[in-house]
């Protein structure tokens, strides 16, 4: 007997090899360099993840599914990579003083960012449910790990054990979910089980059920109510750069894998799952404003703001079309770049108060705008695309997925989608007001802000700009990768 | 073709707000100023050289020509399959009147500023926002749709925010700044609905596609348009019920009350209306909705003016009043009648405010008019100006208001609308009263000034009075662009906004010369009794109001309070608002946590192991929300299954 | 259908049967001499009893995950090593194999290197 193997097709998951062998000789140099050079990692990973994004430029025309169709390097996978990597090139930034400051072991921290990144990326790759799992797993169990690095903070201890324990909860709901899919459709593949979809009738209940927990599963990744309690307590105790990692990537990999059960394997049963999608929506928006509205520590606020937009993109999943589809691509897209951006800005201003922990309460951010304009004019501009004010990305990103619920019959989501960005604009607003309107107080620690921090915050603002002003580019690629999903 | 380079208009005082943001903080306060005010001059130019070459084109479009109606590209905002919006500008006469008005009003305003704000500290932020509000403002007249229009109705929102808390450190401020912003973000939510809808139904939001197609949309539609489009007018113009915002906005600097709060951002709602009066036509019941809206704030606001104290919340309340009229004759169907008030509203309230700011700037910030009296003497200039400001309010025969309050009364009469005409006339009185009560008591009569601020009194410098004294002109001679029909010359304003509302179906017959006659000397007889009411209860029995107060104590300090609006809100929505929040905050955040934390303090004492408990707890807590989050699904799975069998 | 909902509910059922059979079957049959360090609950040799917040190695869990990360290596490598003969081509089965128990390796020498394997 011949076993054949299965070609492997390099190129395919060219990008996802290029970080993994990054994260790979992170590690073996971070065994021979001296303590004193452990700075030079960050740029390892650097190089890395910016080559990762051309590779996925390089591939976008797109290739046929590989590794018996495990994997596929389709644009929307690689529309979501772009994403991914610029949320990972983002915090790679950020962190460049930040883990020096706060005293996290840098070999350890960017192997595990890229490996979470990896695995974010074969999540967005992914057209299997064991892939899916797997990539999951990859960049959860990163990601448990960086969120308890700071092993000086107990916060950080106790945030790292609550996500790894609920995770882990919700990790078994996906499973099951998957456990029963498999059991009706007898297939892992994803076209499987579309095809096995398609040609039941009735939408059979095993189908239906493992779909729900499914939901449940990546409701867990990206936070969407009731699954989200674990947000805010993480958010805060994490490193604040692993917060703004992963409060981008994560969600970007979540809805990723999310979007291809539903749209393309549970597509023909969209009449079925989007009203779940629609009211989890309109209730992760609510709870998630609502919430925010009386925090006073930014970290916290920002957590429940993740979970607000997460409903917001998922209303764009909810519309069930072609146009819904690339604007929660386009929302995933512009949220990477204002979220990662408005976290940056809080670990600049914990560099003013000397020790840890500082810099997160709104009192903190009084006055910011005399002591450092530059990092006021991002902040502010961070908070009013969150918000969602024209011309920025995040009205757009919101524009798009509102106006495509609106589309797909879903009028009253999109009132609650407007209704919540009215109420949501007071919180924002109200970091904008106490950097410009209120007196502060001196820095703590008169200390320069990072160069490659400024250098950070200075794309993330620049890109949330042009995104408004013109975003042609980025909303074509993105209509593509949406119909490379949906087909058509 | 020299209109082509109508981008110039905005692009001015964009070159200001970058000079200024940038370099200001460097260069010396008088150029700032400077730099400001010429971007905005050079602005004003450009519009009045683009409005001659305007008039020289046939005023109809014919042999293919398209008459005074340019689109003119500028760049592709979005291209996104079946979703286009072009950032292109649109010129027309309705248009090129707005930028007009715009710019030049603002262009003597922040010459004026450079008076008025010279000693202050944020010299630089101020001058920028200014310049950033013109330069949205003039997006929000040019933009060729709903969406450019979006953008700069949130752009002169997110400026008047920034300007109204200008002075921060004062709390007041900071709070109606916010107010301001809040009240206006439930219009613009309107306002984002019916772009919405107008998307949803036309597939574009381009002007050019959107309104030509209007008639052919169901009723149901276009009312339900016309209403979120007018929720989002009724927010920025402050119209009943949401005008609750524009008093407190009084806190800003007077400069910007009398640009943003009176002569420019506040007619936002007008323009949008007038442009797009062929959605609004379609349902009469809309329309309706504006005249109604419209007559009952211009009668109510007219009231509380009354009997305020504080100069510039006269003005203001005078403000919503006369926008009232605008949409009285909006929704009348005489757009030229409101968009002409709206032009000479501008000259004589920006002038009125100019003048308020000029007595604050001599009298170290005082506001109450009856701390004043016999200015007329201490600040001849200002006290002229103002003079005219007050006749041009009241509608004076030969002033500029007479004229435009005409246009929109008999508009409204010949439309058939007799009740809200009615409030018109009788609210003309009430203006005329009112003006006149804050000239007779502030600048006639005897000083009751504070000795203190006695002393100090000076009349402001040249770089203001100049400015007042230009406003003034025009809202002496404003007025002759439009003169009453029955004069038989024809009322220039009218004609030349004409093709912008050809397409209008509310046909107005003008009326009988004896009819006009009659209505403009009903008018007449109702200024005139409000001037001789003001001039008897405060030149000539002085003491008289205060008994009147007394008489009539609680319908007096009803309309003192604004009828309550403010208590209103508070009580209705504030309140409820905050408690939800709180209990929301409660239920996730201090119930939880206290919950735990004085768990803590038992299982302390009880074990010793409060910190893993503690921990344990919350996970369990927040298990269970995700395992009964899980069940719902399966539910709504299960059930449905089960049903749909 | 309703009828779909027979395997759910079959699931159920035998997940409630199997946990419980697997409860109550020691419970009854099992033979009953206890003693006090039997009736302790096993805890990886640790005592069971006392302060859970008191201190204890950490070296004997970290033996413990790699025992278990390399155990499935094997588990892994040995069917690999069974069919090696019937791969087609031959030579990258071999290059797989390679490249997975080269990351092992480097996983290995990074444990090494930081002390992992130093008992104090």
């Amino acid at each position: 007997m011949e076993i054949s193997l299965p070609t492997f097709d390099f190129l395919v998951v060219a990008p996802e090899i290029v970080v993994l062998i990054t994260a790979l000789l992170v590690m073996v140099v971070d065994m021979v360099i001296g303590r004193e050079q452990k700075g030079r990692l960050a740029w390892v990973a650097l190089v890395g993840v910016l080559a990762a994004g051309a590779l996925s430029y390089y591939l976008w025309d797109g290739s046929d599914p590989a590794l018996h169709d495990m994997l596929a390097a389709d644009g929307y996978a690689l529309f979501l990579n772009l994403a991914i990597l610029v949320a990972a090139a983002l915090a790679i930034l950020f962190s460049l003083e930040y883990t020096g400051r706060v005293g996290l072991a840098q070999g350890e921290y960017y192997t595990l960012l890229l490996l979470s990144t990896a695995g974010m990326m074969l999540m967005a790759a992914a057209i299997n449910l064991m892939t899916i799992f797997l990539a999951l797993e990859i960049l959860s169990i990163s990601l448990y790990v960086l969120v308890g690095l700071n092993r000086a903070e107990r916060r950080s201890a106790e945030a790292a054990l609550k996500y790894f324990v609920l995770g882990a909860f919700a990790s078994g709901f996906l499973l099951y979910g998957m456990a029963l899919i498999y059991g009706q459709a007898g297939t892992t593949s994803l076209a499987g089980i579309r095809a096995a979809v398609q040609a039941g009738g009735e939408p059979s209940a095993l189908l239906l059920v493992g779909l729900g927990l499914m939901i449940a599963g990546f409701g867990f990744k990206v936070a969407l109510v009731p699954f989200q309690m674990w947000t805010p307590d993480v958010y805060q105790g994490a490193p604040t750069s692993v917060t703004a990692f992963m409060s981008v990537g994560a969600k970007v990999a979540g809805f990723a894998a999310l979007g291809r059960v539903a749209l393309y394997a549970f597509g023909d049963l969209q009449g079925d799952w989007r009203w779940v999608l629609a009211v989890l929506s309109a209730l992760t928006m609510t709870v998630g404003n609502l919430a925010a509205l009386r925090q006073a520590n930014l970290k916290r606020m920002l957590a429940y703001s993740s979970i607000a937009h997460a409903g917001y993109a998922l209303a764009g999943l909810a519309a069930g079309n072609a146009q819904g589809t690339s604007g929660l691509l386009f929302y995933l897209f512009a949220y990477a770049f204002m979220n990662a951006g408005a976290f940056a800005i809080i670990i600049a201003a914990g560099r003013f108060e000397g020790a840890t922990g500082g810099g997160e309460t709104l009192d903190d951010f009084a006055g910011l705008a005399a002591r450092k304009p530059g990092l006021a004019v991002a902040m502010a501009l961070f908070m009013l695309s969150l918000a969602g004010v024209p011309p920025l990305a995040g009205f757009l990103a919101k524009l798009y997925v509102f106006g495509a619920a609106v589309r797909g019959g879903l009028i009253w989501l999109a009132v609650f989608g407007v209704v919540n960005s009215v109420i949501s604009a007071y919180y924002y607003l109200r970091v904008v007001v106490s950097m410009y309107m209120r007196e502060g107080r001196p820095a703590a620690v008169p200390a320069p802000v990072c160069a490659g921090l400024q250098v950070g915050v200075a794309l993330a603002a620049v890109a949330i700009v042009l995104l408004g002003l013109w975003p042609g580019p980025i909303v074509d690629l993105a209509r593509v990768a949406a119909l490379a999903l949906l087909g058509g | 073709m020299l209109l082509d380079y109508v981008w110039l208009i905005p692009l001015f005082p964009l070159a200001g707000v970058l000079i200024n943001a940038f370099l200001g903080r460097w260069l010396p306060r008088r150029l700032v100023a400077a730099i400001a005010s010429l971007a905005i001059v050079a602005s004003f130019a450009m519009a009045a050289v683009l409005f001659f070459q305007m008039l020289g084109l046939p005023a109809e479009a014919e042999g293919g020509g398209a008459g005074r109606q340019r689109i003119v590209p500028i760049f592709s905002w979005i291209v996104s399959g079946d979703f286009v919006v072009e950032a292109n500008i649109l010129l027309d006469p309705l248009s090129i009147v707005m930028a007009l008005v715009v710019t030049g009003v603002s262009a003597l305003i922040h010459i004026y500023s450079a008076g008025y704000m010279a000693g202050e500290e944020y010299h630089n932020r101020y001058f920028t926002w200014l310049n950033l509000f013109v330069f949205m403002m003039l997006i929000l007249v040019l933009g060729d749709s709903f969406l450019t229009m979006y953008v700069g109705w949130e752009g002169v929102g997110l400026c008047s925010y920034l300007l109204i808390g200008y002075w921060f450190e004062r709390e007041s401020a900071a709070n109606a700044a916010k107010k301001a912003f809040l009240v206006n973000r439930v219009g613009d939510f309107g306002l984002a609905l019916g772009i919405m809808l107008i998307f949803a139904t036309f597939g574009s939001v381009a002007f050019g596609q959107v309104l030509p197609a209007a008639a052919s949309i169901p009723a149901g539609t276009a009312t339900a348009i016309a209403l979120l489009l007018f929720l989002g007018a009724a927010g920025k113009s402050a119209q009943i019920p949401l005008h609750v915002w524009l008093p407190d906005a009084m806190e800003g600097p007077t400069p910007v009350s009398a640009l943003i709060h009176a002569a420019t951002m506040v007619t936002a709602g007008v323009y949008m209306v007038a442009r797009t009066h062929a959605l609004f036509e379609v349902s009469l019941s809309a329309l309706n909705w504006v005249m109604w809206i419209g007559a009952l704030t211009a009668f109510l606001a007219a009231t509380v003016a009354l009997v305020q104290k504080d100069i510039k919340r006269v003005l203001a309340y005078s403000t919503i009043s006369q926008l009232g009229y605008m949409f009285l004759a909006l929704g009348a169907g005489a757009y030229a009648a409101a968009i002409f008030h709206l032009a000479t509203h501008a000259f004589f309230k920006g002038l009125l405010f100019l003048g308020a700011g000029s007595v604050m700037h001599a009298l170290s910030g005082e506001l109450d008019i009856f701390k004043m009296g016999e200015l007329r003497k201490k600040l001849p200039w200002t006290f002229r100006t103002f003079l005219i400001g007050v006749l041009a309010l009241s509608g004076v025969p030969f002033f500029s208001g007479f004229f435009s309050k005409e246009a929109i009364l008999s508009g409204a009469f010949e439309g058939g609308a007799i009740v809200p005409w009615l409030l018109g006339l009788v609210t003309a009185g009430l203006t005329a009263f009112y003006a006149f009560r804050v000239l007779f008591v502030a600048f006639y009569g005897k000083s009751r000034l504070d000795k203190k601020v006695e002393r100090h009194v000076h009349e402001s410098p040249w770089v203001m009075i100049v400015p007042m004294a230009l406003l003034a002109v025009l809202a002496f001679a404003g007025g002759y662009i439009g003169l009453p029909r029955v004069l038989g010359i024809g009322s220039a304003v009218e004609e030349f906004l004409a093709p912008v509302f050809a397409d209008s179906t509310l046909v107005h017959t003008a009326g009988e010369a004896t009819l006009e006659w009659l209505l403009i000397g009903l008018s007449v007889v109702a200024v005139a009794a409000g001037i001789l009411a003001a001039w008897w209860i405060y030149v000539r029995n002085w003491g008289l109001a205060g008994r009147l107060t007394q008489s009539a104590r609680r319908l007096y300090d009803l309309a003192f309070a604004g009828y309550h609006a403010d208590r209103a809100y508070m009580e209705a929505i504030v309140q409820p608002l905050r408690m939800l929040g709180e209990g929301l905050a409660g239920a996730v955040e201090q119930r939880s946590i206290d919950r735990a934390v004085n768990g803590v303090g038992e299982l302390v004492g009880l074990a010793g192991e409060g910190l893993r408990r503690l921990q344990t707890g919350l996970v369990r807590n927040y298990a269970l929300a995700m395992f009964l989050g899980v069940v719902a699904i399966l539910a709504y799975f299960v059930l449905r299954g089960v049903l749909s069998w | 259908m309703p009828a779909d909902y027979l395997p759910i509910l079959f699931f159920a059922v035998v997940a409630v049967v199997l946990s419980a059979i697997a409860v109550l079957m020691p419970a009854l049959f099992g033979p009953k001499r206890p003693t006090s360090v039997k009736l302790a609950p096993y805890e990886s040799g640790k005592l069971p009893i006392g302060p859970a917040r008191r201190r204890f190695s950490i070296q004997y869990y970290l033996y413990a995950v790699l025992f278990i990360l390399f155990d499935v290596e094997i588990v892994f490598l040995f069917p690999w090593a069974v069919v090696f003969r019937d791969l087609a081509p031959r030579w990258l089965g071999l290059a797989e194999a390679a490249v997975f128990v080269l990351i092992l390796l480097l996983g290995l020498a990074y444990v090494w290197k930081k002390g992992g394997l130093e008992w104090e």
